[in-house]
């Protein structure tokens, strides 16, 4: 399975700093959460869309992710539309659909999709190593980046570790099914997934401290800051704040 | 249970971020440079969890494992799930930028209550242990639950009713988080207690805490 299904890449996402890409994205996702009026969501999607298309990624792969991602938006959809009080649209079997409630919907799938294109357009295209580095460059606390950095390391450890496994467990015969034999299994399988990923993190930390290690870390993707990477994230980040005060003053509506 | 963006209004983002960091604060100043390493594993198994489906009835829900988290981390589960929630907001867009304050808040306070009340459990005997690890699993799950589709219901009236499905959806998760918790901490106590930093019963006898070999430079 890759995780970092983005980040190989030739756009001038791919080569952008990091730590310019994190602010650019953190404030551009803020300023979108806050906006209240559709048109400036919409604008706000558009934004995104431009910035996927800089971004040029696989396209099969990025319909399934964001497919994916708006099922907790359906999910909203079900139940938004006939909880909201206001004008009703339209009645069916004792559910009333209002427009408040579909307005609010539409509002969230909007501000929600405009935020996931942004993300994916500009971190999903750093590989992860890079972001941490980013996280330090930014003044992140440094424990916390190293946690970051580690962690990402063991999801990897973690991961092959619990495929062998499992891949045991299934040819000794173990099917997956609603009773208390597969949880158990399960359990027995992350236990022993764990002290073993833990005998190995006490012996890399060992080894580290012996190679006099001093918590940093150099990345071997070097990508060098540009002076124009700051413009395209200041770029971006107005883009954000003039969509947030054009909503905040109501600009929209004078269109 | 990620709150997607978007979703909720700026006051209830902006002091679940507050509340969080505060959290991550107090979870860095407990954890030493020694402890990273484990942390970093108990961390990315929070992240690995959430990709294991185990089947529930006709469907199929995936591990949170939380409760373990508190249990082993204490304070520290907020910077563990934070970074967690993080890598899983860059790599699958699961959750958000704007939302890892809320989410991180969500699933980390309910370890860290667990933690206080039922690790001193652990160190009562075989018995004591299971019972506890299978309710810690059980309660930070529900917890988790309880705060997520509180903090939807804050969000408006109309939340309300996602907020019950919410709840009432991750009832079976949480007896099987107990259930794995419990056999997951009995397995740790018997074969490797020292990834626990405190004393903790083991089938034999009560032993005391062995400090890892780093530590003891």
């Amino acid at each position: 399975m890759s995780l970092e299904s983005f980040a190989e890449g030739k756009s001038p996402f791919h080569t952008m700093d990091a730590a310019a890409k994190l602010a650019a994205a953190a404030l551009f996702s803020i300023c979108t959460a806050l906006l209240t009026s559709i048109t400036a969501a919409c604008a706000a999607l558009l934004v995104g869309i431009v910035l996927l298309a800089v971004a040029q990624l696989p396209f099969k792969i990025l319909c399934r992710r964001v497919l994916f991602i708006n099922a907790f938006i359906a999910f909203l959809w079900l139940t938004l539309p006939v909880s909201t009080a206001g004008t009703p649209l339209f009645t069916w079997g004792g559910f009333t659909v209002t427009k408040e409630g579909v307005d609010l919907t539409l509002l969230i799938t909007l501000k929600s999709n405009a935020i996931i294109a942004a993300v994916i357009a500009l971190l999903a295209t750093s590989n992860v190593t890079d972001i941490g580095t980013g996280f330090a460059r930014l003044h992140v606390p440094q424990k916390l980046s190293l946690l970051f950095l580690f962690t990402w390391r063991y999801i990897h450890v973690i991961l092959e570790e619990y495929k062998r496994l499992s891949t045991a467990a299934t040819l000794r015969g173990f099917v997956p099914g609603t009773n208390s034999h597969t949880y158990k299994t399960y359990a027995n399988l992350i236990a022993m997934v764990l002290i073993k990923s833990h005998d190995r993190a006490e012996r890399v930390s060992n080894a580290m401290k012996l190679r006099g290690f001093n918590g940093t870390f150099h990345s071997l993707h070097r990508t060098r800051t540009h002076p124009a990477d700051a413009v395209v994230a200041a770029t971006i980040v107005l883009l954000g704040t003039a969509l947030l005060a054009a909503d905040y003053f109501h600009l929209t509506e004078l269109l | 249970m990620h709150i997607a963006e978007g979703v909720l209004p700026p006051v209830i983002l902006a002091s679940s971020a507050i509340l969080s960091a505060a959290g991550v604060c107090i979870g860095l100043k407990k954890l030493d440079y020694d402890r990273i390493m484990t942390t970093a594993i108990l961390s990315a198994s929070f992240f690995v969890a959430s990709l294991i489906h185990v089947p529930i009835g006709p469907v199929s829900g995936h591990l949170i494992l939380n409760g373990l988290l508190g249990l082993l981390l204490g304070w520290v589960s907020f910077p563990a799930i934070m970074v967690a929630l993080a890598l899983q907001a860059i790599l699958f867009q699961f959750g958000g930028i704007t939302t890892l304050g809320v989410n991180t808040l969500n699933m980390a306070l309910p370890p860290v209550i667990c933690f206080y009340v039922f690790r001193p459990m652990l160190s009562k005997g075989t018995f004591s242990l299971r019972m506890a690890s299978f309710l810690c699993g059980m309660t930070a799950v529900a917890l988790s639950a309880l705060l997520t589709s509180g903090t939807l219901a804050l969000g408006g009236d109309n939340f309300l009713n996602s907020a019950k499905i919410l709840l009432i959806s991750s009832v079976p998760v949480m007896v099987i988080e107990g259930l794995i918790t419990a056999v997951v901490v009995g397995f740790l106590a018997k074969v490797s207690p020292q990834i626990f930093d405190f004393e903790i019963a083991t089938s034999n006898s009560v032993v005391s805490a062995q400090t890892s070999p780093s530590t003891t430079e």
